[in-house]
């Protein structure tokens, strides 16, 4: 079978449809690993002993198990106890919980690698909590995660086409109905392969610069 | 117990749903079985691969850092899901056809074999400056010099991240289920459409998975004070 540009250009408007799906779906679903990124780093450092252990091994247990069985949990499963989510709902939450458990890790390494004596100085300086947080500690931590951080955004990004197989209508979705109604794979499936790859080729170089603008703390 | 013992005894003890656990539980343990096989069959080429492309890329010449570098950046680009369905869907028509396991491990492996090579490019490249001039004052070869003293030092600094990595391609396994090979995933969805119920499988299936992610943890562990003893005091 041969490549065929007639084929290219007749599909292209749904497979840019689908992109779009595509990178609505990675911006929400990086909100929401912000946020519970967030809220698992401040249970496992600051809680109680039993909730911090237990929050670890929730971490432990989502980072050890596959996305998509995690996507078909809250798709299948929850609608069995009465929470019936909208598919794109459902993989923004997934992909959120997953990528979150990522973050969280990120967020915990960052506030660590303050050095103690900061603290240490801010506690001299009888600086309030809120005082050492916003103008010693999170200023010093946050350069060094924001390249970690769009890392996971672009293995993020990566990972949607899994929401096709919760009948999301993203990019890998489009193509595979096109290619399925058309009897052609290979126009569709390489056309998803390069926009991919451009978008990652892109985001590459837009997290050299951002490592080269923020990380290296180490060596300032 | 017979299965229809069984059956009668489920049926006994919950007559609404009437369900031969056994039996889809037998499925799944199936289905693990496949997963195993994709995973250790996936981390063998990716091994490979990682040092293959890892070190091409520390190369001498510019043709195979180039290949090297393409490869990489090509892999780690995409997502190992269209990747996978590039090599199922489309490689037949370049005449290549693979069954779902070939091309479920073929996908697996160079997927994370190209993120192994930045691993091993990265703890080569770690190695100090003055392992290598050693070398070349002791006129030890370019493969010698490799073989006997970057590598053995450069082991230990990479198996952290390669049982990351490893992990990553057990969960990637769950995947090929979408090119209808049988893994543990398969399995569950035919449990789910087959019962109706849904927590049991999906719950099963998560709970295997942690574990196997959990024996890799603690293999590349052992593996790690193992191939470190000989280096004792001189690092971590």
């Amino acid at each position: 079978m041969e490549w065929d540009w007639e084929f290219v250009r007749q599909i292209m408007p749904t497979l840019i449809e689908g992109l779009q799906i595509t990178i609505l779906a990675t911006i929400l679903g990086a909100a929401v690993a912000a946020v519970i990124g967030l809220v698992f780093a401040i249970l496992r450092m600051t809680a109680p002993a039993p909730i911090a252990r237990a929050t670890s091994f929730a971490v432990e247990f989502i980072r050890g198990t596959p996305l998509l069985v995690q996507l078909y949990f809250i798709f299948y499963v929850l609608p069995d106890i009465g929470i019936r989510l909208p598919a794109l709902l459902a993989g923004v939450i997934g992909l959120g919980i997953h990528y979150g458990t990522y973050a969280a890790e990120v967020y915990r390494a960052g506030i660590e690698n303050v050095p103690r004596g900061q603290w240490e100085a801010a506690k001299a300086t009888n600086l309030t909590a809120r005082q050492t947080w916003m103008h010693v500690i999170l200023p010093q931590a946050i350069p060094p995660m924001i390249p970690a951080l769009a890392n996971y955004l672009i293995a993020m990004f990566k990972e949607t086409p899994l929401l096709s197989a919760i009948t999301v209508l993203e990019l890998m979705n489009q193509a595979k109905s096109i290619a399925n109604s058309n009897y052609r794979y290979i126009e569709p499936m390489t056309l998803v392969g390069v926009f991919f790859l451009i978008m990652s080729l892109i985001s590459v170089f837009f997290l050299r610069w951002l490592e080269e603008r923020y990380a290296r703390v180490d060596e300032r | 117990m017979g299965r229809a013992a069984h059956y009668a005894e489920n049926s006994e003890r919950n007559n609404e749903t009437m369900i031969d656990w056994s039996g889809y539980i037998g499925l799944i343990l199936e289905g693990a079985w496949v997963t195993v096989q994709l995973t250790l069959m996936g981390s063998a080429l990716a091994v490979v691969v990682a040092f293959a492309a890892g070190l091409g890329r520390l190369s001498r010449f510019m043709a195979v850092r180039a290949l090297a570098t393409t490869y990489i950046e090509f892999f780690r680009g995409t997502s190992i899901f269209v990747q996978l369905f590039w090599a199922y869907f489309v490689l037949p028509f370049a005449g290549i056809t693979l069954t779902p396991l070939q091309a479920g491990v073929l996908a697996l492996g160079l997927n994370v074999g190209a993120y192994g090579a930045e691993v091993v490019r990265g703890a080569v490249k770690a190695i100090g400056r003055e392992q290598r001039e050693a070398c070349i004052a002791l006129n030890l070869s370019r493969y010698q010099a490799m073989r006997h003293i970057i590598l053995p030092q450069a082991l230990p600094l990479m198996l952290p991240t390669f049982g990351n990595n490893a992990i990553e391609l057990l969960k990637g396994t769950a995947v090929v289920s979408l090119i209808s090979l049988t893994d543990m995933t398969f399995q569950a969805q035919v449990v789910r459409a087959q019962t109706g119920n849904t927590l049991i499988p999906f719950a099963t299936i998560l709970v295997l998975y942690f574990v196997m992610a959990w024996l890799i943890s603690l293999g590349m562990r052992w593996l790690e004070r193992r191939v470190s003893r000989g280096l004792d005091g001189l690092r971590v």
